[in-house]
């Protein structure tokens, strides 16, 4: 996993709630049995017009000039910016896959769905939950401003606005660690495979239906 | 001091816990289907690892597989490698059990497992697939991972978790006639809407809730994540028992004493404090029909289309109204007036011989109406399906102009064939009504197997109470 610390980077808007995994990577494209390549397929309804279908060249695809995503501005944005509730909906990791294949690296919103957010982390993208009023805040300087960047530090946990402003943001102990460190957490649980060893063998003696 | 039911189930599987809360939690039993796994196994094969313990393993191919002409395999060529891929893994690294494709017992997972007897009371239960809320039913720890996490759960047997908010759900009260639990699960996130659950456990109580099936209580749980709870569950009891007697991976003989009489504890203690409680009354509850792009956009069938005028949250008034134009719907508009294309009954939300025979009671004798271009009649696994047959559901359903397929996810999320044309209306017993969840510009309305049922006879949204 690549490693999280800090970031300055163009930001994007998506100012609605409840952006589900179904918008964010739609269900054709989650026959792939590989981790990689779903960035193209990123939000594929609403961005182009066709409906798009596992192998195209998504190159040559109708893109939706109406979808905010499309904007000449918003290339290259490297932090997401939305509402309420973003990812949920279905487990699919290829969520968060089909993001960080699009460039993103960070997502701010006012909140996550659970599992989407566990997700996120597994990968190296820093779901940040910043205060309703303070989204709505940057929403309207990204607006106002072409070329608007934040600058996010994980160490720090905080973002800066280019006015200056900093707000902070709470993130877990053990996942910023992880983050930062780029750590795989299986190598991590299995420093304590003696225990799960231990704790296994006492289950099969107290609850043995549960090994059949 | 009194412990909840998430207090004891949690406390029961705790490895190892770091001081900050972040605990390892063993997993009892792992559910994997094709779609979530293959960069699981994959990585877990380039790090040279093996499954912890593979009879925690239950699997099944159920997202992609076709639900009719089985002699002419899978068709689409993805698809038919991602199942074969499946099938590899499970051959190379073994599983207590494996229904592959056409097999008598394969299914929907969330179907599946708890029908053979390897969902168990006090479990913690797994699978890359959010619905996996689904087995609180039977007092487990049960929820939806990622990919990375299958991997985890492989090759360690344990998730690094921490402790969820509790919410007591209390449903009180004795439901009416034609109110099921989907539609009790419907009106609760229309309630708590659909992040009201976020960092919860759920446990649903109250006594219109102990009155459920087995059935029941698994369409209220699986629909615990559209609330936001990536966890539902509800307390063991008498019903709880009864349906897993004699199962195929049930205990047996004096293990069987053993294990009830731990089950029999599997409940929060008098006393017990949640970190929120919300209660509805049964009474209140009418036969319930989502009307947007999200599941807590939802009203009673007797009610009309909401009014975005009326919304006085800006954000959440500009997503009404993005909804109702997706939908292609009007506000104030009667939900009776509303003409449907397609019906589904189906999916991990009501699939079950319970939901068939709802649905078959109220088309018995009927016929689909001519507006309805597909009915499909979807059984959850095999063994629903030779029930129904055996019941002689299959025919009615036939004979009222439904469609009755082989087992599957189907148009629950139209990975396979079974799917929404743009702009097709669809009255679904599915869990998401997500834009284009059953296919790109699709239109989603979901409603229980009675009013789907109703839908399907009157070809418009029609309150089952009327056709009783």
């Amino acid at each position: 996993m690549e490693k999280f610390v800090q970031l300055d980077a163009l930001v994007a808007p998506l100012d609605r709630n409840n952006v589900d995994t179904d918008a964010i990577i739609p269900k054709q494209f989650l026959k792939s049995i590989k981790r990689s390549g779903f960035g193209p397929n990123a939000f594929d309804e609403w961005r182009y017009l066709d409906v798009g279908e596992p192998g195209q060249d998504c190159s040559q695809r109708p893109k939706n000039p109406d979808f905010v995503l499309n904007q000449p501005r918003y290339q290259g944005a490297e932090i997401l910016l939305t509402r309420a509730n973003f990812g949920c909906g279905s487990s699919r990791e290829h969520a968060p896959w089909a993001l960080l294949d699009y460039g993103f690296k960070a997502i701010i919103a006012e909140s996550f769905a659970d599992i989407f957010f566990n997700n996120c982390f597994k990968n190296g993208i820093l779901p940040i939950v910043l205060p309703a009023a303070e989204i709505a805040a940057i929403l309207q300087q990204v607006e106002a401003t072409p070329g608007y960047r934040l600058r996010v530090d994980l160490p720090a946990q905080t973002v800066t606005r280019p006015d200056g402003h900093a707000c902070t943001f709470e993130v877990d102990a053990f996942r910023k660690e992880c983050l930062i460190n780029g750590w795989d957490d299986i190598g991590l649980t299995l420093r304590h495979a003696e225990k799960i060893k231990a704790f296994e063998a006492n289950r099969r003696i107290q609850q043995p239906w549960l090994f059949a | 001091m009194p412990k909840t039911l998430y207090d004891k189930l949690w406390e029961n599987h705790v490895v190892h816990q770091e001081e900050d809360g972040t605990a390892l939690l063993y997993i009892d039993r792992h559910l994997v289907h094709e779609v979530t796994s293959p960069q699981a196994f994959e990585g877990l094969k380039l790090a040279g690892r093996k499954p912890w313990r593979v009879s925690s393993i239950v699997s099944t191919p159920d997202h992609n597989t076709p639900t009719d002409h089985w002699d002419e395999g899978i068709k689409d060529p993805i698809s038919r490698l991602q199942v074969e891929t499946l099938d590899a893994n499970i051959r190379e690294f073994g599983a207590l059990a494996y229904f592959p494709f056409k097999d008598a017992r394969m299914g929907i997972l969330h179907v599946v497992g708890p029908e053979n007897g390897a969902t168990l009371p006090g479990m913690t239960v797994v699978c890359g697939d959010s619905h996996t809320s689904t087995h609180g039913a039977f007092a487990c720890l049960a929820h939806g991972i990622g990919t990375s996490e299958v991997e985890h759960v492989l090759a360690t047997q344990c998730l690094v978790q921490k402790k969820s908010k509790t919410m007591l759900v209390a449903v009180e009260g004795q439901l009416g006639p034609g109110v099921t639990a989907k539609d009790v699960a419907l009106a609760i996130i229309g309630t708590i809407g659909t992040a009201g659950g976020t960092g919860y456990a759920i446990e649903f109580g109250g006594s219109a809730i102990r009155s459920l099936s087995m059935e029941g209580r698994m369409t209220l749980c699986n629909m615990a994540i559209e609330g936001g709870a990536r966890m539902g569950f509800v307390a063991v009891d008498d019903t709880t028992i009864e349906y897993l007697r004699d199962r195929p991976f049930s205990p047996k003989g004096d293990i069987w004493e053993q294990a009830v009489a731990y089950w029999r504890t599997l409940h929060s203690d008098a006393g017990a404090s949640f970190d929120r409680t919300v209660t509805l009354r049964a009474e209140d509850i009418r036969p319930q029909v989502t009307w947007g792009t999200s599941p807590e956009m939802v009203v009673p069938v007797d009610a009309v289309v909401p009014d975005p005028a009326r919304e006085n949250d800006p954000v959440k008034r500009e997503g009404m109204e993005r909804a109702l134009k997706y939908m292609g719907l009007q506000a104030n508009t009667p939900m009776t007036s509303i003409a449907i294309d397609k019906v589904f009954i189906g999916s991990c939300t009501n699939s079950r011989i319970e939901d068939l025979r709802e649905a078959a009671a109220v088309i018995q004798g009927k016929h689909i109406a001519p507006n309805v271009k597909l009915a499909l009649a979807v059984p959850g696994s095999g063994l629903v399906k030779r029930q129904a047959e055996a019941e002689g559901l299959d025919k009615i359903f036939i004979a009222a102009g439904f469609e009755w397929r082989e087992p599957g996810c189907s148009m629950c999320l139209a990975m396979n064939a079974d799917r929404l044309e743009p702009g097709e209306r669809c009255a679904s017993t599915s869990n998401r009504n997500f834009e284009g969840r059953q296919g790109a510009g699709g239109r989603t309305h979901l409603l229980s197997p009675a009013m789907a049922a109703a839908a399907a006879i009157a070809g418009h949204f029609a309150d089952v109470r009327d056709l009783r």
